[in-house]
């Protein structure tokens, strides 16, 4: 399978505080990896990082052969990297219709081009296609701010996903989501990204999320990853249960730990 | 091309056309309120474009006053042509707005407003010393030929009169078309979210600072229009704060539903004025101040939020009517 992205020696320090410390992380074509860990493992630090977000203090990071470093999230999301937010980053008082529009016009013009009408047929179709993918069509016309905390979610990931990125960085898409919403929540999403044969990794509390979506874990524990294996091997390996998992989790109940 | 040719570019055309014929009927100290009129809006519509961004400039007056004072300099080096000192003094200010946009994009909310209100005071400064531009007392500026046309007398006023309308028509439809645009629509995009913005590949705040350039470009020539109506030029009515608060006062009067009623708002704002100066010469600031009130606590979105209201109750009447007719 072809390398996608290559992450060597990736450190960050806040101050004296390590936030990442010897990350290495090779990600491949086609692969769904759950990335694991307590709050303050390094987990979005490490998405930040990767998204251009944060600079790393040292280290590397090669996207599809090309290096990230020093790049804005701006010029990453261009290379076909994209991610979501754990909290969804929708613009709150527009509707579905036009935050669509709005990921689309940017995504296809640029330049002068920037210039030129925003709502045509075209690119109307096309966002309707979008909101039908992540089945949010009956919010169409509705604010961003009146949606439930499931609707929003997947509005921010069709936006982030306009671009067809080739690989997805998702941070938490089901914290703030019911226990019997979140399964639902991530079929549609998981069915929208294999369609487009994205590669996904995405930060989960949820061990039963994790179990049941993700083929690979990388487990953080103070900015370093202690456990990069398959979900099955990772979930039985003993420094998982004890900084990660905890005492609490049982598989097959819901109300875990972890959820927090 | 049908995107563009909209009910809003027809009221707008409508709206020329009108405001040409009316021209020829209207007294001379009418037409000059509407040519004062014009003038604001055109700015008014730059400080629109900001608003929408979530931007307030209370220094807009530097841009206005850059684009009349350069009116007085090219007439200086004898250009004298309104076509001309149109291009001249709206390309100026746009320069002038691209420079200081570079560091002002990097800023937001009462950060913004006050460092604009900033450079808008060491322009005053300047003006004010520089002894070949007339210092505190100014300068005056010439009759301008159009197109090498010079009329006289009552002739210039309306001729002067339908420029300036051409002029605001320009502006009105190319900043209606702005906002059209995926550009334009950034407008609300930064102001809601930069970071969505960012993620979504493109610049926040080279979206502000295109949005910056634009509102300069039209200040610019705002200034011009507003120094051929009055004929002359002067730090204090050009380029002072309270230039720039007025602009502000017309943009929150307007609303920013529609870039034309900016015109609607600089009339009203005209009208009060110059009534109430009239008629309570005394208490004139405290009645504009109270109309200011009343359009925050009563229209916080404006004027054409009038305009909006009865276009939702009307869309509501059909809407109660509809089953009815269906029975």
């Amino acid at each position: 399978m072809a390398n996608v992205l290559t992450v060597r020696d990736l450190e960050k320090n806040f101050g004296g505080v390590v936030a990442a410390h010897n990350i290495n992380v090779d990600i491949d074509d086609g692969e769904t990896i759950g990335i694991i860990g307590a709050n303050g493992a390094g987990k979005t630090t490490f998405v930040n990082m990767v998204t251009g977000y944060l600079p790393p203090t040292s280290g590397r990071i090669d996207f599809m052969g090309r290096s990230l470093l020093g790049l804005k999230p701006r010029d990453v999301t261009k290379l076909g990297l994209c991610r979501s937010f754990q909290v969804a980053q929708v613009f709150l008082s527009e509707t579905v219709f036009d935050n669509m529009l709005m990921a689309y016009g940017i995504a296809e013009r640029s330049g002068f081009g920037l210039l030129t009408p925003i709502d045509t047929e075209e690119r109307a179709a096309r966002v309707d296609e979008q909101l039908r993918r992540y089945q949010i069509s009956d919010y169409r016309n509705a604010a961003a701010s009146a949606l439930p905390q499931g609707v929003r979610k997947l509005l921010d990931i069709a936006m982030a996903t306009v671009r067809d990125p080739k690989l997805i960085m998702l941070d938490e898409p089901t914290s703030g989501i019911s226990v019997e919403e979140k399964f639902g929540l991530m079929d549609i999403i998981m069915q929208a990204l294999r369609d487009a044969d994205t590669t996904v990794l995405f930060i989960e509390h949820d061990m039963e999320i994790v179990e049941r979506y993700v083929s690979r874990v990388l487990a953080f524990y103070q900015g370093e990853i202690i456990c990069d294996a398959p979900t099955a091997e990772a979930m039985k390996d003993d420094k998982v249960k004890e900084f990660v998992i905890g005492q609490e989790y049982h598989p097959g109940h819901t109300e875990d730990a972890a959820d927090a | 091309m049908s995107r563009l040719i909209d009910k809003t570019f027809w009221g707008y055309t409508i709206g020329l056309i009108a405001l040409i014929a009316l021209n020829f009927v209207l007294e001379d100290w009418m037409r000059n309120i509407g040519l004062q009129s014009m003038a604001r809006g055109i700015v008014a519509i730059g400080l629109l474009v900001l608003w929408r961004t979530g931007l307030i400039s209370f220094g807009h007056a530097l841009f206005f006053g850059f684009g009349a004072y350069t009116v007085a300099m090219m007439q200086i080096i004898g250009i004298n042509d309104i076509v001309l000192l149109a291009i001249a003094g709206t390309a100026t200010a746009g320069v002038l707005a691209f420079f200081l946009g570079l560091l002002l994009k990097q800023y937001r909310a009462i950060f913004f407003a006050l460092l604009n209100l900033a450079f808008s005071m060491i322009l005053y400064g300047v003006l004010a010393k520089l002894e070949s531009l007339g210092s505190t007392d100014g300068i005056g500026i010439e009759q301008t030929t159009f197109l090498g046309f010079a009329p006289e007398g009552e002739s210039y006023q309306i001729t002067l009169f339908i420029f300036a309308a051409l002029f605001a028509y320009i502006a009105a439809v190319a900043a209606h078309w702005y906002l059209k645009s995926t550009l334009g629509m950034m407008t609300m995009a930064v102001r809601e979210n930069e970071i969505r913005v960012e993620y979504l590949g493109y610049s926040a705040e080279r979206a502000i600072h295109v949005k910056y350039v634009i509102s300069g470009l039209l200040a610019g020539m705002g200034g011009v229009l507003m120094a051929l109506t009055i004929g002359h030029v002067d730090p204090d009515s050009m380029v002072y704060w309270p230039v720039s608060g007025d602009f502000v006062f017309i943009t929150i009067l307007s609303g920013t539903g529609n870039v034309g009623a900016t015109f609607i708002g600089a009339l009203v704002y005209e009208l009060l004025r110059t009534y109430a100066f009239e008629y309570a010469p005394e208490i004139w600031q405290l009645i504009l101040g109270g109309s200011l009130l009343i359009i925050i606590m009563f229209l916080p979105d404006g004027l054409w939020s009038i305009h909006a209201e009865w276009i939702k109750r009307r869309a509501l009447r059909r809407a109660d009517a509809e089953p009815q007719a269906a029975e």
